[in-house]
């Protein structure tokens, strides 16, 4: 059967275009910046639309435009953004259009990471589509010339009650423009009884288009006379290049110009690395051209980096004493007086993110103007940083921001669009820069590698008493201002300095740890360490006291109340949220994994060489468990199910909530078994999927997720799902073989 | 001056014989519906079907596809009213979608050689086609539907457009099927 899409592909004038993303604004020489493709963002009709305010306008043919001001990387935020909207404005889906937004401040952040996109603008959204049928519903009380509350909107109507009688958005669009905004204040909004769209599992907007392959990426850019850049890279951070073969690369043929980047300062932050571009008719031209390179790269103090030896030391360090952040009771003389203690060493490699789509970016450079199209998490950051590298106003830069394959975190560093920006100005034409895989890989900024340390005491009773944990890694911070040496209490933040377990003794503590690679974050941060050391610890002590796992998880998360780390001495940053609205809920926590474990059949028997292991973890506000069933048989690693269950508070679409949590599991599941960054002489060893594997179909297990129904303030979900898996897999490793991994990834010890 | 059938067209390129078919696809023809990902036959963005079977175009020079049957996602029906494309529709297969073209093209691939695929032989066709999203339970999922479509079995379970009727069935586990 075949059935409609929801939007056909239009095609789009170029007066259009330009309309669409505000071009003839801004004083640019516009004929030839046309993009080549039609991109999916840059659908509109000619119409003149009226805007009733920043994220939405009406046409006069009743198209409804939204503005997604967040990036879309996989999460279905262009679907979810104007759901919230549509369904207090009372508009029809059909009639909606989605208008990516450009860079611009009034929106308020749009740095999407941290999960955060639905949690910081689910109330915003709400009213501007409060605000926008409010304007609609005066303009038609205006025209009938009755009260206001005897009009209402529906259906991309407005209709008078009494009467029956109805005029539409598109009727209605002059009018309600010039209707003062009504006061936040005053706005009415919609009873959950009454939502159409929230909480509905909506079709993404972008499927049409994936299926029939008219999607445009940051890769997918292209201008007229448009150039392609491939730049080599310093292999070792700080390394300066000493010399290289411009001549040789410039005779490869379809390479029309070698171009050395200008040095990087430390900090590192954003910088382009230092390296030669290369820059041709196409993109295999300028990648055979750095072949030809033959660049002398010269000495750093970080090429005597090696991840293996590094390691060993942070192991020897974390057994001892550390610098105290967090402290409850006395922990080591509660210690000394246990009746049985237990300790343990985990550690984690570097990561990184690997997204399908490696970073892109193209850019204008004309008359002291600068324009971007650029797979990004973070048009302004990548505005101000452009601004900044070419020495022009931030208000001289625009920033297009197109769909992204994938980000996980990289694309919220935008380096790649300064490169493309400093080589648009070298040219003087529009170029591309083309991230090659080998460069994601081998230029990325990396999960920290980390070792922590565990030490319990428990009594006669098998009743934990005391608990000691301790963590090292280098820190995102060093990125930015060089010097940091020592995990910021940002990353302590994300499941270190808020254990929320019920112990009458505690002390968390931190070592140092130099940076040598650029330090990043990736999908959910530091909580994949620190989720990994503490759920696999929880499932030794059960172990260790024998009895279930689940049980010594109820009994480390004790009584249902809110856990407030800052009383105990920690800077907890709580994801940018007041404890009061987003408390550390122990209920919730024990709730998930509850849930878990009884729909997953995790606490039932297995077969011989089979066993569940299972994991709970709190992040981005929302609350997670996890449990995996795995065989392990000849050596060998089967993963064979992976249940969650999340509590993110309030959901918008619970299909992508649901899509995001199989994604997480099969992200979390993938850096476990195999993902590894190692690093020698300062140089990552790694180069593409070939030796960075990542999970492949046949790894992929049966996966089922389950969605806490709640009304609580709506909390991350893009992130919070990855955390649990490891130690929900290591658990399980070790009941079905009694082999207990310490030591990610999983591969090192088993076949996967 | 290659020439070959490109979408059921002939057509000539004028490009470095060494350079691969994807990047005379993207760069040389505007066609970016086929994507880069590895550039060493490593993850399956790439992949077309060359006379019929599937290929990745980041390894294939353009010397070797001289009177070649070249079919990309952009040869797919526009309406995308292909069973493959249906089921990837009604799973509400992808997220990010960089690596959908490539997943489409060999799961259309598999279909033409398998009607009916066991989840081993879906797993042999597709493991050499990366999503770093995770959709693969959904994607195995879709392939069921759409080998039970163009047998002229309906997945009855998706007999409705969710997208029209908000049919809770889209938000179902897809691991109770899988």
């Amino acid at each position: 059967m075949s059935r409609p899409l929801q939007e056909s592909p239009k095609a789009l004038s170029r007066r259009a275009f330009l309309k669409m993303t505000g071009l003839s604004a801004t004083g640019l020489v516009l004929g030839s910046m046309l993009p080549v493709s039609l991109p999916a963002w840059a659908h509109t009709s000619e119409n003149h639309s009226k805007d009733l305010n920043l994220f939405v306008s009406i046409e006069h043919n009743g198209q409804v435009n939204i503005i997604c001001h967040r990036s879309e990387m996989g999460q279905g935020i262009r679907t979810s953004i104007p759901q919230i909207v549509a369904d207090e404005l009372c508009v029809n889906w059909e009639d909606v259009n989605v208008v990516q937004g450009l860079a611009n401040e009034a929106y308020g952040s749009q740095n999407t990471d941290g999960s955060r996109s639905i949690r910081n603008f689910y109330t915003k959204m709400r009213e501007m589509g409060a605000m926008a049928r409010t304007m609609l519903e005066q303009a038609a009380a205006d025209q009938w010339q009755v009260p206001l509350d005897e009009v209402f909107a529906k259906d991309s109507f407005v209709v008078h009650k009494a009467s029956g009688k109805r005029i539409s958005f598109g009727s209605l669009a002059d009018a309600a423009a010039k209707v003062t905004a009504p006061a936040v204040d005053s706005l009415t909004y919609k009873s959950k009884k009454d939502f159409k769209y929230i909480g509905k599992p909506m079709q993404i907007i972008d499927l049409p288009d994936i299926v029939t392959g008219n999607t445009v990426f940051g890769q997918d850019i292209k201008l007229e006379g448009m150039l392609y850049a491939s730049i080599e890279r310093n292999p070792v951070v700080g390394s300066k290049v000493e010399g290289f073969d411009k001549t040789a690369a410039t005779k490869v043929k379809g390479v029309v110009d070698v171009y050395q980047m200008p040095t990087q300062p430390s900090p590192v932050l954003f910088n382009p690395m230092n390296g030669v571009a290369v820059i041709a008719n196409n993109t295999w031209a300028a990648l055979q051209g750095r072949k030809a390179l033959n660049i002398t790269w010269g000495a750093s103090e970080h090429s005597s980096h090696n991840s293996e030896q590094y390691l060993t030391e942070l192991n020897k360090r974390i057994v001892n004493k550390g610098k105290s952040i967090r402290a409850r009771g006395d922990a080591y003389q509660a210690i000394e007086k246990a009746a049985k203690t237990h300790s343990a060493t985990y550690t984690m490699p570097y990561l990184v993110h690997a997204p399908m789509e490696p970073p892109a970016a193209t850019a204008v450079f004309k008359d002291g103007h600068c324009e971007i199209w650029a797979c990004t998490q973070t048009p302004q950051s990548t505005q101000q940083n452009v601004a900044g590298a070419l020495g022009i106003e931030k208000d001289k830069v625009k920033i297009n921001v197109t769909l992204l394959g994938g980000a996980f975190g990289r694309k919220s560093k935008p380096d790649f669009s300064i490169e493309a920006a400093l080589l648009a100005k070298h040219t003087g034409k529009p170029v591309k820069v083309v991230w090659s895989r080998e460069d994601d890989i081998k230029q990325g900024y990396y999960h920290a590698i980390s070792s922590q340390h565990f030490i319990a005491g428990m009594n006669d009773k098998n009743q934990v008493e005391s608990w000691v944990q301790r963590t090292a890694f280098p820190s995102i911070s060093w990125t930015f201002n060089g010097s940091a040496d020592e995990p910021s209490d940002g990353e302590l933040s994300l499941g270190f300095g808020d254990v929320p377990f019920a112990v009458s003794n505690l002390s968390c503590e931190t070592h140092k740890a130099p940076a040598h690679l650029r330090i990043g974050w990736v999908r959910s941060v530091s909580n994949i360490q620190h989720a990994f050391a503490q759920g696999s610890f929880v499932d030794e002590l059960a172990v260790a006291a024998n009895i279930p796992a689940h049980d010594m998880w109820q009994q480390l998360l004790g009584e249902d109340r809110k856990v407030d780390p800052t009383k105990e001495g920690f800077k907890y940053g709580n994801y940018g949220e007041p404890l009061d609205n987003f408390p550390i809920d122990t209920k919730r926590l024990k709730h998930v994994l509850n849930d878990v474990v009884s729909k997953s059949g995790a606490n039932k028997a297995t077969a011989e060489g089979e066993a569940w292991g299972i994991s709970a973890h709190r992040s981005f506000v929302s609350y997670v468990a996890v449990a995996t069933k795995v065989r392990v048989k000849n050596g060998k690693v089967e993963v064979l199910e992976m249940h969650s269950s999340i509590d993110a508070g309030t959901i918008v679409n619970p299909d992508r909530v649901r899509s995001q949590q199989e994604g997480s599991m099969i992200f979390g599941l993938s850096l476990a078994l195999m993902g590894e960054i190692t690093v020698k002489d300062g140089a990552v060893q790694q180069s593409n999927y070939s030796d960075y594997q990542v999970l492949r179909m046949p790894q992929s297990p049966k996966i089922v997720s389950y969605i806490v129904e709640s009304d609580e303030i709506p909390g991350g979900v893009g992130e919070p799902g990855t955390p649990p898996v490891a130690a929900s897999l290591a658990n399980a490793i070790y009941r079905a073989s009694g082999k207990r991994i310490r030591d990610l990834p999983v591969n090192k010890h088993f076949t996967v | 001056m290659i020439s070959f059938t490109l979408n059921n067209n002939p057509i000539e390129v004028d490009a470095d014989p060494s350079m691969p078919l994807l990047w005379a696809l993207r760069d040389v023809l505007d066609m970016t519906g086929t994507k880069y990902g590895c550039g060493i036959a490593q993850c399956g963005a790439c992949t077309v079907h060359m006379d019929g079977s599937p290929i990745r175009s980041c390894v294939m020079p353009l010397s070797a596809i001289s009177g070649k049957k070249i079919t990309t996602i952009e040869g797919l029906p526009k309406d995308a009213s292909h069973p493959v494309q249906q089921a990837w529709l009604d799973n509400n297969v992808p997220q990010c979608g960089y690596c959908q073209s490539g997943q489409i093209m060999a799961a259309v691939a598999l279909l033409e050689s398998n009607p009916n695929p066991s989840d081993e032989a879906i797993d042999t066709a597709m493991q050499g086609n990366i999503c770093r999203c995770g959709t693969y339970p959904r994607i195995k999922a879709a392939i069921k539907d759409a080998a039970a479509m163009q047998s002229g079995k309906q997945a009855s379970q998706h007999a409705e457009s969710p997208a029209q009727h908000f049919d809770f069935n889209l938000a179902k586990n897809v691991g109770d099927n899988a």
